[in-house]
Order: structure tokens, then sequence, then C-alpha cells
């Protein structure tokens, strides 16, 4: 099984502890000039998020999470399972509602999502920074109001609702940002 | 950053200015008080026992790129040469973060006739100087673990300290194989210096911890070893210096023990030191302060990298 040794610890950097997967946030090397050095890190928990506090002696080795982050194309959404597949191997993975969580909002299919796998099992799914979606519903703005900088909702052909100009109209395709969930502009075809 | 932008300083253009001040201010602080500087060799034929230290050696002559100038000044003070101090690189393998790099620069000077106290004081006067005026408060290590709400360090057993260790609010789980000495350690830096006031002295370090200090003549499980801790950080280390050559070869071959028992390399004793430990050390204080820690505090800094021109990423 593979381990690290604390001096390589670095941020982001996948560990397997009391059984589960973290992500190191912060490595802080610790040493009084005469005596033992530790290593203080940050660690996230990557099913629950939640970051906790480790100390290690410095020199004792950890053992590494078999955590692989990878591009996989999205397939489709039975109901259940969020379906993906790797683009080399054609090998498929079905995702959980709780790996894709709040992000299965932005998945269009044929879209490439970086799919963190770990045990080969899909643990959290992030979709591209950037997603053209189609127009599915918004309620027709003002004509010719280009200016005034007001928005209102639209719902997109995945399910998101977002904040759009007032000159949107159902059926216009449009670049959205995912990370802050924002609108960018019509995509141009 | 951008990719090949590493040739550039990771410190500033105004914080390596600021440092060369630093630096000749501490030239005419040791020049009115007439210490005078000594140059000792970087490389030389022995490393150090210290099983906390790993040195680094150079292949092709096998000599070990000096931890501390420590050794060579004592053998000039053995000498005769009196009151000197030295400004120097040291390196230490292995050692990066945001207060470590392996090399580093190091302010080490020592004191003929002065006690403990006397040293502290004067470098009371040398923090003053660099930083601006502050008191120091002192603390006994076992002062230092009561004000933190944890057991005395001097009795407690290994049972009682590694409760107090759970039982702390951040406490992170302990590492494992976890012995008095590393448990100490570790309450510490995680638990005692965090507590510390902004500048402190803690003094009387128990005497397993002496390292090359003399023990304390009024309670042997004391030595008379001081460090200046600044925001938690420890920034320099001192000692009522241990002159019997007697007392530091068996201190040398404990140190050889520890690492022959941990499996780290076993280094030859500095048999020069001993030799001008023999000739005679006259009685004499000495404190090595981590210049670039010391800098960093100066300069408002949050890690050494921010004084330092290309620290070890991109020497």
């Amino acid at each position: 099984m593979a381990t690290y040794s604390t001096n390589q610890f670095k941020s982001g950097l996948k560990l397997l502890l009391d059984g589960e997967p973290y992500s190191i946030v912060e490595n802080e090397f610790v040493k009084p000039g005469k005596g033992q050095a530790f290593n203080r890190v940050k660690v996230r928990n990557l099913k629950t998020g939640k970051v906790i506090d480790r100390t290690f002696k410095s020199g004792e080795s950890v053992e590494a999470a078999d955590v692989m982050e990878t591009e996989m194309q999205y397939l489709y959404n039975d109901g259940e399972f969020y379906y993906f597949m790797a683009p080399e191997t054609f090998e498929q993975h079905a995702a959980p509602e709780a790996a894709v969580g709040d992000n299965g909002k932005w998945l269009k299919e044929q879209d490439t999502c970086n799919v963190t796998l770990y045990n080969g099992e899909p643990l959290s799914v992030e979709p591209p920074p950037h997603v053209t979606l189609a127009v599915s519903q918004t309620d027709p703005g003002m004509k010719g109001d280009t200016s005034s900088g007001g928005s209102k909702p639209a719902t997109l052909e995945t399910g998101a609702v977002v904040q759009v100009p007032l000159f949107i109209q159902e059926g216009e395709i449009l670049k959205v940002d995912t990370r802050s969930g924002e609108y960018v502009s019509r995509a141009k075809d | 950053m951008v990719a090949g932008a590493d040739w550039r300083p990771s410190a500033s253009l105004q914080a390596l200015r600021q440092r060369a001040g630093w630096r000749a201010r501490l030239r005419r602080f040791f020049d009115q008080r007439g210490v005078i500087e000594v140059d000792t060799p970087l490389l030389a034929a022995t490393g150090v026992t210290d099983p906390a230290i790993d040195c680094l050696q150079e292949s092709a002559s096998g000599y070990w790129l000096q931890s501390s100038p420590e050794y060579a000044m004592k053998r000039l003070i053995a000498a005769g040469l009196g009151d000197c101090y030295q400004i120097t690189p040291a390196f230490r393998a292995g050692e990066l973060g945001r207060w470590h790099n392996p090399e580093f620069t190091l302010l080490e000077w020592y004191r003929l006739g002065y006690s403990a106290d006397d040293l502290m004081d004067e470098l009371t006067a040398l923090t003053d100087c660099l930083l601006g005026p502050a008191p120091i408060r002192r603390y006994t290590y076992q002062a230092a673990f009561e004000a933190a709400g944890l057991p005395d360090p001097l009795t407690a057993s290994i049972d009682q300290l590694t409760a107090a260790a759970r039982t702390r609010p951040a406490a992170c789980p302990l590492p494992s194989g976890t012995d008095h000495r590393v448990l100490l350690d570790w309450l510490f830096s995680q638990v005692v210096a965090p507590q510390l006031p902004v500048r402190c002295f803690v003094t009387h370090y128990p005497a397993d911890q002496a390292v090359l200090a003399r023990l304390d003549p009024a309670d042997s499980r004391l030595a008379e070893r001081f460090e200046l801790f600044i925001g938690g950080v420890e920034m320099a280390n001192g000692f009522r210096e241990l002159t019997d050559a007697r007392a530091l070869r068996e201190r040398f071959e404990a140190d050889q023990a520890v690492r022959r028992a941990r499996g780290q390399p076993v280094m030859a004793i500095d048999e020069r030191l001993l030799a001008a430990m023999t000739a005679g050390m006259p009685d004499c204080a000495g404190v090595a302060v981590g210049l670039d820690r010391m800098f960093a505090r100066a300069a408002g800094a949050e890690s050494i990298a921010e004084v330092i021109a290309f620290p070890w990423t991109r020497a």
C-alpha cells in the first residue's frame, strides 16, 4: 500500500486517516530547536467536507488514500445514479446522488466533468467551470430593454435557475459560470 | 506564481534593504559592548550528535555543513579569545516550513563570566534594539506548563501527560510512539508556546533537555538553559555553558545511544571540542538567535520567506 512521509506533505495530498479519505489543506512544520519535530496539518474529509487538525511526528509515514482525479464525460441520470464514462477506457462509473450533490443542476450530457474517484468509486463530481445551457422557461422581459440592468430568474434545461438580464428569451442558449452560478453571456453558436 | 517567475526574491526589496540595516545595527550593538566578531568554518570534519538535528554532508570531502557555530566558537573561547559573536549561515537537513529553512542565519554570542540572567538581560537589550522596546516576561519551563493548565512536567507520569494532551480543546490525536520526551515537546509546541506572552523567556528546562547547558547547582533536575519566544515562535536558545569535558562526553555518548536506538546515523564526537574543554574553558554563557525569524518579527512578516532573498524552493 502506498504511503507518504511527512516530508512529502503539501496541500492537496490525499491521506487515509481512520479509514476515511482526507485532503491536506495546510501543512505546518513545527520543531523545537532541540526537540522532536512535528507536522501539524489541517485536513478536509473528502466525504463530509469537514476540516480537522492532526499532528504527526516528522518522518512518520501515513497511508495514502486511493483517490484519483479524472476527467469523464457525463452520460445520463437514471433517477438514482449519475453515469460517467472514462474517455480512454470507455469504462462507466455510477455516481450516487451524494457524490454529485448540488452540482447535478449543471450536468449536461456529453459535458466533461472532473470526477474524483476513491477506491475506484466516484466520490465527488465537479462540473466544467463554464457550461452552455438552453433556457427552458423564463417570463417575457420588456422588449428593447437592454440597458436598465434589471434581471429575472430563468430555468435552464438541466433545472438550474439563474438570474438573467430582462432581454433573455425562452429557447436562447446561455453561457453560465458554474462556480458562481451566474449568467455570463449569450452563447455564440 | 507565474511559471518562471521564481528567479525573483521571495522577500520584497524593501525587506532586503531593512535586513541590511538590521545587520548593521547588530554589529554596532556588539561593537559598543566590546564583543568582537569572529568567523568559523562552515564545513567541519564532525557534525553534531544531537538526535534532534540532522546535519548536511558535503559529499566530496565528507565534511559536514555546520548546524551551529557553537563548537568552534567554544574552541576560540577556550583558546582565550574572550567575548565574541558571529553572524553566520547554518544548515539543518529537512527543516522546511513557515519558520524553517534548511539554510538559515544564526547570530551567536558568548559572554565570559555571565550568568543566564545576565545574558537574558543583554538579549532583551538586543531585542529592544531590533523590535523596539517591550517588557519580556520570564517563566520557568515548569511555570509555563502550569500557566497553560498542564501537569507539572518534572513530576507528571506519561499517563497524566497523555490524559492532559487528550483533553485540550485544540487536541489533535497524539502522534504514535509518544515517549515522555516527545509528549513534553508535543505539549510545549502545541499548547504551551501558543499561550505564552508576546515576548517571553522560558528558563530552567528539564535536565534531559539540557543539551550543552550546565545543570542548576541548586536543583539538578533543571538545566541553566533559556529560550526566547516572540509571538509563540522560538527565537533564541541560550545556556550557562557546561564547561566540564567529562560531563560533555557523557552527553555526547547518550546522544549516540539515542541515535543508535532510533536507527539514525550515529555521528562522530567532536574530539577537538572535548580537547578544548579539557584544556579549560572559562565560565561563560552563550546564546544563538534565529536571525531570519527575528527579522521576520521586525518586519511584521508571517514567514521567514518574506525576509530571505532566496529560500530553499528558489535557492
